[in-house]
């Protein structure tokens, strides 16, 4: 415990141990919140993203505080909905079931740029005949346009963005730039700011029937890390890659580490043909690449993490370490403590793991934690090359979504850079902190 | 440069307490190694091949070449025109059959494994099912001679830049020891933590998406000019950004642990003696810090190399460089699974080939290998 403290104490004079310290504390933090915020299932469901998860944000959008920068601020999404607001609804009954609707969509307009996409979601309520409406336009200095008109089913999407009717007749520019430029500008394309009204026009044909719908003006920027091509929210997977991050960095230092460790105590223990077995699979593991090896199991067996995880681990242990822990033992075997162990009639087993491992285990800390982010990045060098998990959300997924979908040729720099900075932050924490434990824990180095 | 450290000069010790004279002892050494690599590659060979077989593919992969085989000589035999379909179907099943048993897919596991491990080490890697060669063929062996080219000078020329610029700078920075120079390459040495295409999303970023003034990947311009110059030049333009990110993702740490074994080497008694007899630093440094050095430093430069050839593959993707880490990717995407276990034998090859130059090296630096006390590490 004291000797726990004493290095504890010493890391702290080392810059780089307390500014590693504080980034590991950082993902590990990010982690916990990841798990305790989303559930795993409830992870796996957003990211997998059917039809309606992911209806009412933007695609391609970047982080809203990308605003902070900008002098010309780029749109929120914003979202009108008729449950909101039930004075948007005006109903005129005529008798026997007919009557007259008029539903309003009021929303400010603030933003110095376009909307990125434009649609109305509604939802007819009727037994036998469905509500029919013309759709009008209205902008803040009183143009009324035209947009179309059409019968409301149960449930109706109409895209205006997608609508060349209403392209043709603002001048055949996009319907969400044309509908929201301002006209008396003529040299470019600025939205006018103000109050801009979507009015539904129409009739029921029942008692009961009515209509309730949201119009939504797909904004630019969206949450703390902006959305894909899909239109998911990127930070679901910037925040459960830090768990599935440190989980298999984890796993795999410390299990190939500690049978590592252990491989080479029993090659020296027993020597003989053990330690030649063990030599010579270590050579031949040099000679094995390691990398395609895990791309044919990713092809031809699973793709699931915690199976490439334990083939990994498989594959690290007659690592080149084994040597470094084998010359090691060799001192150790040495020890006059050993051969008083010996004498007293200890086992080979109890030897080997109470007397042999623990004496080694200064060395093994610091390799221990600079090999972490080396199977961090493993995964993401798996997942770039599209051998990721299939459902786990994982910063090197999002970074194969982005080289996929050409996002720095498109200039969509926020989808790279923000699994990239969480991927370099907890290969930095690990890497700086394990630096500095080499040096506190090998005395050879200390000063050098 | 650090050339004359790299060639021993013989005659400083003549014959051997042992009586064998020195160019028979390094020719013993490097052919034992030599022998020990092939056995080790063979080894490794095979592994690689009972892993891809585990599930079966490579029988799939013979299974579907003599299919082709087969049928395609059916479609020209003259004897087979008169027969009904059924008829015809029916000699073709049977000698598809016959080729099978020819061929031994109805042995066992262990006799297929070995039969593979042969056609592996002699490249007869069959042919792919949907990727074909620049050339139109689709030869396994075609396709990957045509990738190994752009590998080899992508990595030939990041790993000797790293190489040599490490010596350089660690020497430099061991001289210079505590310098603010030095401190900042320690500083910087954690940085090697993320792999080479790591750097290389950044160095896309920057210098192609951003300033405009790199390509963001392929080999040459396209259409490829015609003149040899201009041809080279494109190459070399091309070349910069990855070579570049190599470089950034394993100088820093490279430097450090190398400037660390020269200060180790240069606190030696002797490295004092010499200081005393006023040789100049130079000299100091070639005949008494780099030479011990040398060893461990070339033990240390392979195990770097070994994990670039793994980043190598997902570095050549992201630049969409046309080498063999880029075609196992494409053959990947397009289930190629004949491609997919060429390439990773392949690369078995490449690493073995690797570890041997470097132990040549090895064997021509430590002079323990002539004098015969022992060998390279254990």
């Amino acid at each position: 415990m004291n000797a726990l403290r004493r290095t504890w104490e010493e890391l702290g004079r080392y810059p780089s141990a307390v500014v590693g310290v504080v980034l590991i504390g950082f993902i590990v933090a990010i982690a916990v919140y990841a798990v305790i915020a989303i559930p795993y299932s409830e992870a796996i469901r957003l990211w997998r993203g059917g039809d309606d998860v992911w209806i009412e944000t933007p695609r391609h959008a970047r982080p809203k505080w990308i605003n902070w920068f900008r002098k010309e601020k780029l749109p929120e999404t914003i979202i009108v909905r008729t449950q909101e607001n039930p004075d948007a609804k005006t109903v005129i009954p005529y008798g026997e079931g007919f009557s007259e609707i008029q539903v309003v969509f009021e929303f400010e307009y603030t933003a110095d740029d376009f909307p990125s996409e434009l649609s109305l979601f509604l939802q007819g309520v009727y037994a036998r005949e469905a509500p029919y409406v013309d759709a009008f336009w209205i902008t803040p200095d009183g143009r009324e346009i035209r947009l179309a008109e059409f019968t409301v089913g149960r449930s109706y999407s109409y895209r205006i963005s997608q609508d060349n009717q209403v392209r043709r007749r603002v001048g055949n520019v996009a319907p969400e730039i044309g509908l929201f430029a301002d006209p008396s500008v003529t040299d470019k394309l600025v939205p006018l700011k103000g109050t801009y009204k979507l009015v539904l026009d129409g009739f029921l044909f029942e008692d009961d029937a009515t209509i309730e719908g949201s119009l939504i003006a797909y904004g630019k920027v969206h949450g703390i890390a902006g959305t894909d091509h899909r239109r998911r929210d990127l930070s679901v997977a910037l925040l459960w890659g830090a768990p599935i991050a440190l989980t298999f960095g984890l796993v795999a230092a410390v299990g190939t580490s500690l049978i590592t460790m252990a491989l080479s105590a029993m090659a020296v223990w027993f020597g003989g043909i053990i330690d030649w077995i063990i030599r010579r699979i270590t050579e031949v593991n040099m000679i094995l690449p390691m990398l395609p090896i895990l791309m044919m199991i990713g092809i031809f067996y699973s793709r699931s993490l915690w199976v490439i995880l334990g083939a990994v681990v498989v594959l690290s242990i007659f690592g080149s370490s084994i040597l470094t822990y084998r010359s090691m033992f060799l001192q150790v075997k040495e020890s006059a403590y050993i051969e008083a162990a010996r004498s007293y009639g200890a086992g080979s087993a109890r030897i080997i793991f109470r007397y042999m491992m623990p004496k080694i285990i200064p060395v093994l800390i610091p390799s221990l934690v600079v090999t972490i982010p080396a199977f961090v990045f493993l995964e993401a060098n798996l997942a770039i090359l599209g051998l990721g998990d299939p459902i786990l959300p994982t910063w090197g997924k999002l970074l194969n979504d982005a080289y996929e979908q050409g996002a720095l040729y498109q200039g969509h720099y926020y989808w790279v850079l923000e699994p990239a900075v969480l991927l370099m932050l907890c290969g930095l924490g690990f890497s700086m902190l394990g630096f500095a434990l080499d040096r506190v824990f090998n005395p050879r180095l200390r000063g050098l | 440069m650090a050339e004359p450290a790299l060639t021993v000069e013989s005659g400083a010790t003549p014959a051997t307490a042992k009586g064998l004279p020195q160019w028979l002892r390094l020719l013993v050494y490097i052919l034992t190694r030599a022998v020990t690599i092939v056995i080790t590659s063979v080894v490794a060979v095979y592994l690689t091949i009972i892993v891809a077989n585990m599930g079966g593919k490579v029988d799939e992969i013979r299974k579907a070449e003599i299919d082709f085989n087969v049928r395609q000589m059916a479609v020209a035999d003259e004897s087979l025109r008169h027969l009904s379909v059924a008829e015809y179907n029916r000699v073709v099943e049977a000698r598809i059959q016959q080729e099978y048993e020819r061929q031994g897919l109805n042995q066992n596991f262990w006799a297929r494994s070995v039969r593979y491990l042969w056609k592996a080490i002699t490249l007869d890697l069959g042919q792919a099912e949907r990727l074909t060669s620049d050339s139109g063929s689709s030869w396994v062996r075609q396709i990957i001679l045509e990738r190994l080219f752009p590998t080899l000078l992508l990595f030939a020329s990041a790993q000797l830049l790293i190489f040599f610029l490490g010596i350089f700078v660690a020497l430099a920075l061991s001289r210079r020891y505590g310098s603010w120079l030095d401190r900042t390459v320690i500083a910087l040495a954690p940085t090697s933590a993320a792999p080479s295409w790591f750097y290389g999303i950044f160095l896309i970023l920057f210098f192609a998406a951003m300033l405009r003034v790199f390509p963001f990947g392929g080999m040459v311009k396209a259409p490829p000019p015609t003149d040899r110059f201009e041809y080279a030049l494109s190459v070399l333009k091309h070349l910069t950004l990855p070579v570049l990110a190599q470089v950034l993702s394993s100088v820093f740490h490279t430097i450090y642990s190398w400037r660390t074994f020269f200060l180790i080497y240069s606190s030696e008694d002797y490295v004092e003696m010499a200081k005393a007899k006023g040789l100049t630093s130079g000299q100091i440094e070639r005949r008494y810090v780099l030479r011990p050095t040398l060893p461990t430093i070339l033990t240390s430069f392979t195990l770097l190399l070994i994990s670039l050839w793994t980043g190598a593959i997902v570095l050549e993707t992201v630049f969409n460089w046309p080498g063999l880490g880029r075609l196992i990717y494409e053959a990947i995407q397009k289930y190629d699974t004949p491609v997919v276990v060429g390439t990773t034998v392949i690369y078995a090859y490449l690493l073995g080939l690797t570890v041997f130059l470097l132990d040549f090296l090895y064997a021509l630096a430590d002079p323990r290998v002539k004098v015969g006390s022992g060998g390279r590490r254990a």
